[in-house]
Order: C-alpha cells, then structure tokens, then sequence
C-alpha cells in the first residue's frame, strides 16, 4: 500500500472519529443545559467549547456563551477550521484520495452522509434541528464504521483506518476527562465521595458511557468509578486503555505484514503496560490532569511514529 | 443552419417509422407510464451523485464538483454497424502507430513528401527526446479515443483522435451500470454487448507492454495530477478497477534506475505506469521544470528500459489538428489500403488558398485551433454573431497556421428524454481503442456525447453536454 494511502485511511478515520466525538459532547452539553438554570447552563457551554479545543477561535468571535451561538460555532462556523462541517469535508476528502483502497460501499456510506450534513449545515441550526443534525452526524460514523467492518478487505488498510479510529478516540476520550477533571478528582480527598449527578452524567453522556456505566456500576456515580471506567475498563469502547489495546492489536498486525516493528510498536507496547498496571491512587499521585496531559502527548508521539514508520508523508 | 428535423436521425426515418436497430428499446418505452420514467429520470441524477461520479470545475471563487448530465435514452448502433466502424478504427490506428514510430525514426512519409515537415517543426507536441527510441512492445498509444461523428445511414466520420490520454471511458462503464440498475427488464428484452470488462482488457494489455527490466508479474499504476484535477474521479475509478495503485508524482522517485513508489514498506518498482499526466509535466527534468506533477528523471529510465509509460510521451504529434488533415495520406502510406473511415472535409488555413475560401465562407465553417480542445477557442460560423465572426477573423488573419476549419455538418440526432417526452438532440461517439503487442480491441460501446440544448452542435461536457449509455447490439 502506498505510504499515502495509509496517510489518507489514517486521517479519513481520525477526522470521522472526531467529527462524531464532537456531536457527542454537544448532546451532553445540549442535555445538559436544558436542565439547568441560565447560569450555569452558560458555564455548561464554556466546557463544551473548551473540551471540543476551539476556545480560542470562539472567544474571537463572541462574548457570550448561548447554547445556539455554540452549537454553530462548533458545527458550521465557516471561520472555524475545526468545524464538524469542515471535519466531514476532510473525511470524504480523504475517502475521494483513496478511493480505491476502500470498498463501495463505505465510499457510498461517506458521500451519502456528507450530502446530508453538508446541506443540513448549510444554513444556521436553529434550537428544534440541533439534536436532528448531531444524530445525523452521529449515524455517519455508525454507518462508515459498519460498511468498513462488512466490507473492507482485511488488509493493511484496515488496520490504518482502526489505528487512526483509536489514536482519534483516545485523544477525544482524555480530552473530555480533562475538561472536568477538577470536578472530578480536585484532591485525595474527593475519592469516594459522591459527585453532582449532572456533572458526572454529562461526562458519562458526552463519550455516550452512561448507560454502560449505570449497568456495571448499579447507579453509583463516584469519581473512582467514573475515572477507572474512563481510563481503565478495557470493556468500554471509549476508555483508554480500550482505545490503546485495539491500537496495539492493529499495530501488531501492521508490524508483522511489514516484517519488523518499528518506535510506533515500542510505544503502544509501553502505553499499553503503564495502563494495565495502573491504579486511580497513582492517577492521584500524578495528578489527574498531569495524567491526562501526559497521555495525550503520549498518544500524540504514537501518531508521529505510525507515520514515520509506514512511510505516511517521506 | 440546419434544424434537427433535416439531420439524420438514428431512432427514427423521415417518415417516422422506429428504424431496425431501436425497435426493441421503442417497443419496451411505448409500454412505460411517462410519470414512472420522470421519476426514474431523477433517480438517475441521485445514483451519480450518490456515487460521486463528478467532474471538477474551478471558477474564480472556489473549485465545485458537478454533474455531467447523463439522459437515459441509449444510443443504439447495430451489430452491422459497429462491425464497419471497428474494421475502420482498428486500420486508423495501426497507421497512427505506425506514423509516430516513423515519425520518431527514418521519417519515410516525410522524405516521400505526404507529410510536409514543416507539422514538425515548431510543434510542441514533438518530443525530440523520443528520436530513435522505441518504447516496449512498439506500442505508443496504449489507449485511444476516436470521435466519431455521423450524418446519414452510412455516412461516419472521423472528427478527432484523441491519442495522448483520452477521457470518459468511466462514464461509458458507469452510464451502464445506471442504465442496469434502473432498468433491468430492459437489457433481459434487448441483446447488449457487455462494456464491463474494460478495465481488465486494459490492465491486460498495459501489462503485455511491461518493460524489458519488469521482474515477474507486471505493477501497474495509475498516475494522476491529484484530487483537484477534473477527471480525478476517472482515475480512482480505473485504478480501483483495474486493482492498480493510484500514484501522484510525490508518491514517485527514481531508484537505481527505476521509477519506485513510496508504500508502506518502502519503496517498491513500478513496471507500467499509466498516466493521466500531459507529456509537459511528466519529468521536470527534460520538459517543464516547474512541474510538480511528474517524477525527475522518469524519461532516463523510460529510454533505458525501466519503466513503460502509457501513452507514450510524444504521440500528441499524432492527435494534432493540423496532422488530422493529412490522416487519409497517413492511412494509405502505412496500411497500402484507402482508409475505411473518412474525416471530416479539413481546410489548413496555412494554404493561402484554403485561407481564401474560409475567409470568404466563416459563416458556413466552423474553425478550429490546431491545439484547441474542449470546445474552446473555435468559431462555429453558423451560430455565431457577426461581432463574433469579425473578431475571429482578425485572428484568423494574424496567425493562419493556428487554424483549420471545417464545413458545419449535418450531425446526426438521437431522442433525449426530456418533460415533454423525445427530443432530437445531437450527439457524437467515442469509442475506446486499447493497443497492446497482442493486438487492437475495441471495447463494443462508447461515450455518447450529446448537446442537451436544442439545435446545438456543442457536445463537450465543459459546454453544457451530457452523455448516454452506447449500446452495441448482439447479433
């Protein structure tokens, strides 16, 4: 396979995957917001923007923090690079550039849900189409996700598309941990205790955990339960130790159809030993957001050194 | 100008009787309720765009991709009729081979004076890299496009030859299968011959040309310009259909004396390389040295055996409008036979007669630039304004070696589906000609251009053309 090629499947999946995160969050925010008082609704909307990492450009913009305002922003603006617009235009663009490394039919799935998205986003999103249009967002990656695994070819390709899925998800996952990381773990002290219920829920519902976790967790919402099954549940598919097995799965596949592993596989291979080994006290020691900082720089060398080992750019 | 109703129509004689060929589709289209078929004719536009069967188009403001309007009527020549039109084909382009292998060699036409010299001189599609070298198999025009036009029963003529690196071949594959999808009781009822084995004829026959350093099974790749070019929907459509890599220059570098592709694992050697890519921007170091498009170096190993690439550079020579005119001389030096495919009647505007007569007649002609294509740059004398004349004329006047002209034909009609039911329209035929060591085939179908406005004689899709499905019937 062309180092290209890899280069295009890697970003068609990493642009997918937080296109979809990003509606996620939204929901939340969405839900979150309805049920609060103004106030805090605009503190709500704040962190939404915070966690989708387009403070910057929004504060440029605007002052205030409505829920429409951001939405916008976040889904449409055509000043903001990082627009759920913008990420499905990358993700049919990089799907047109390796069009005959993907199957029809996931080709089919992603023209067909970008005509849709681009012409719903279109026009501004007003408060009855907003949860319309994050479904619609969301259903495109359920179905490219669904055509990839019916359709595609088992071959490196496949594995490219899933190793840019799970760097994207681990990121996106870390990210939002972050955003409430002080409500969550501020000190020692807080283990244990019992958390605002809308707060922990919105964290819960932006990685879509919250139904997962009431399940294995029979409704109690405390900060360990909710960092473990975040950073260390290899049963949840948005976690990230779940996120850096399947990386590591999908690596190991790449290494042995290229005969060597190369920095990518020592790092997975590392990653993936820290978070088996690792305990919510050492996420205290650390620090949570010192963790989460750290791993996401981690995920981010792991991403270099995929495209440096297979060739992506040189 | 003539109105459609004096050309020649291939569904149906003056008299309106369905004429053989149609009667099959005219009988199946007499039983359809008009509103099921406007509702299929929607559809029709849905499945392309759903499929992103696109083209390119850059305005100032931003690049778009848009449609070619496909109009779900075929057109549909006899098994008869396509039979005279391969003999046809297949002579003119054994003799374009042969005249660019001359051409690049000893030059007989030239030193026997069919050919004036002065075609080659000052041409920029001559390659003078090219002199004396042979490319693998002797094949320089791997893929060719002959336009055809008709205007009578028997009456077809060649317009053009597109032998650098004709375009359309997947609209040709893909209005079928639209054509099948939507209409499948239709092909159980009339016998079609199959265009769907193109790509593996033409994967075959780029692999029967691979060079003498290929070890094993031939690579093939295709080398596009990139995701912005307007045909790039083309050629991810043919290197996935042909199972071959689809490079761009950046993906390509010389190594040890072969032109590799950067994969995965490292770089890897590609055998035959299809490119999509004009003659200009293939190798910056022997032709434009801006180009980005291309691969240094790519013609020291083509010319030392490393690398075939199809077509190969220089045979624009070939397709010149101005060689066009002496493609009857061309025909009967090398095949010692008259050609079966006539042209098109051509006046070269470098004769000071010839000059004469199109001076005095450019509401009649239509002229075109020797390096035009795509419609542009051409006068059709008569649909022009008489502003319009009077600037071309000066044109014509400073620099009469740019032109040829043609008298204005009587081109055949085909009925588009349109809100009021049939409609004449014009229309033209490319059929696609794939040349390998093996031999000449001639894939039975086409690309069927029509000039969706009424009366127009414009087919190009930059102007407003659409296309149909090309049906060959059985026997």
């Amino acid at each position: 396979m062309l180092g290209k090629t890899a280069n295009g499947l890697f970003w068609m999946f990493r642009y997918l995957e937080r296109a979809e995160n990003t509606a996620r969050l939204l929901d939340a925010g969405l839900r979150m917001a309805l049920t609060r008082d103004v106030i805090s609704a605009e503190e709500e909307w704040r962190s939404v923007i915070q966690a989708s990492g387009q403070a910057d450009a929004y504060r440029a913009k605007h002052g205030t923090y409505t829920g429409i305002q951001v939405w916008n922003h976040i889904l449409r603006d055509g000043d903001n690079p990082g627009s759920v617009r913008e990420m499905m235009r990358q993700v049919r663009t990089n799907a047109r550039l390796v069009r005959n490394a993907i199957s029809g039919e996931l080709w089919s799935v992603v023209n067909e849900s970008w005509m849709q998205i681009d012409g719903v986003l279109a026009r501004p999103v007003g408060q009855g189409a907003v949860g319309e249009v994050i479904a619609l967002v969301r259903r495109a990656g359920t179905l490219a996700h669904g055509a990839m695994v019916n359709s595609m070819l088992r071959d490196a390709g496949f594995n490219f598309a899933n190793a840019g899925t799970f760097v994207e998800r681990a990121d996106n996952t870390a990210r939002i941990l972050d955003m409430k990381y002080y409500l969550l773990l501020p000190s020692l002290s807080y283990v244990g205790t019992t958390l605002d219920s809308g707060q922990w829920d919105q964290v819960l519902r932006s990685v879509s955990g919250d139904r997962a976790y009431r399940w294995l967790n029979a409704g109690q919402a405390d900060s360990r339960g909710i960092v473990e099954f975040l950073v260390t549940d290899e049963r949840f598919p948005r976690s990230l130790a779940f996120s850096h097995m399947m990386l590591r799965a999908n690596l190991k596949s790449l290494a042995k159809m290229h005969g060597g592993e190369g920095e990518s596989s020592r790092l997975i291979e590392k990653s993936c030993e820290m978070l088996g080994e690792l305990t919510i006290e050492r996420v205290f020691d650390l620090g949570l957001h010192e963790f989460l900082t750290g791993f996401m720089r981690d995920n981010a060398d792991i991403a270099r050194a995929i495209a440096d080992d297979y060739r992506f750019l040189r | 100008m003539n109105g459609p109703s004096d050309n020649f129509d291939e569904m149906r004689d003056p008299a309106g009787a369905v004429r053989p060929a149609y009667a099959g589709y005219a009988q199946w289209f007499d039983e359809q309720d008009r509103g099921w078929l406007r509702r299929k004719d929607r559809e029709a536009e849905n499945v392309f765009r759903r499929t992103g069967i696109t083209f390119n188009v850059y305005s100032e403001q931003e690049a778009e991709e848009r449609l070619i309007p496909f109009d779900m009527v075929p057109r549909i020549v006899s098994a008869g009729e396509w039979r005279k039109l391969t003999k046809g084909i297949e002579q003119r382009v054994r003799a374009l081979n042969a005249f660019i292998h001359d051409l690049y060699h000893r030059q007989e036409i030239i030193r026997a004076g069919r050919v004036p010299e002065r075609l080659l001189r000052n041409n920029e599609a001559w390659l003078p890299e090219m002199v004396g070298f042979t490319p693998p198999g002797g094949v320089y025009t791997h893929i060719v496009g002959i336009d055809l036009v008709r205007t009578g029963p028997n009456d077809f003529f060649v317009l053009e030859d597109n032998a650098r690196t004709p375009s359309g071949v997947s609209y040709m594959l893909e209005n079928r299968e639209t054509m099948m999808a939507m209409f499948p009781e239709l092909f159980t009822r009339v016998g079609v011959e199959t265009v769907s084995d193109y790509p593996r004829k033409l994967a075959r026959s780029l692999a029967a040309c691979a060079p003498p350093k290929c070890e094993g099974k031939p690579r093939v790749a295709v080398l596009t310009p990139g995701i912005y070019n307007s045909a790039y929907y083309e050629h991810a459509f043919l290197a996935d259909q042909m199972g071959a890599e689809l490079v761009e220059g950046g993906d390509l570098r010389v190594i040890d004396g072969r032109v590799a592709m950067r994969t995965t694992g490292g770089y890897v050697p590609v055998d035959v390389l299809y490119r999509r890519v004009d003659d200009d921007f293939l190798d910056p170091l022997s032709f434009n040295p801006d180009s980005m498009l291309g691969v240094p170096g790519i013609m020291d190993v083509y010319r030392s055996g490393g690398i075939t690439i199809a077509n190969a550079p220089g045979t624009g020579i070939a397709d010149d409008k101005a060689i066009y005119s002496f493609m009857p001389e061309i025909v009967e030096f090398y095949t010692g036979e008259k050609p079966l495919l006539p042209n098109v009647e051509t006046f070269r505007c470098a004769d000071p007669d010839s000059l004469k007569y199109v001076l005095d007649n450019l509401a009649e002609l239509v002229v075109k630039e020797v390096h035009g294509s795509g419609g542009y740059g051409m006068l059709v004398g008569p649909t022009a304004t008489r502003r319009e004349i009077a600037l071309f004329r000066r044109k014509l006047e400073a620099k009469p070696e740019n032109y040829i002209a043609q008298p204005t034909l009587a081109l055949s009609t085909c009925p588009v589906f349109t809100r009021k039911g049939l409609s004449p329209r014009h229309v033209d035929l490319r059929p696609f000609v794939l040349v390998s060591p093996d031999g000449v085939e001639i894939t039975p179908g086409g690309l069927t251009r029509v000039a969706l406005k009424k009366g127009s004689l414009v087919v190009n899709s930059s102007q407003g053309g659409g296309t149909k499905d090309t049906w060959v019937l059985k026997d």
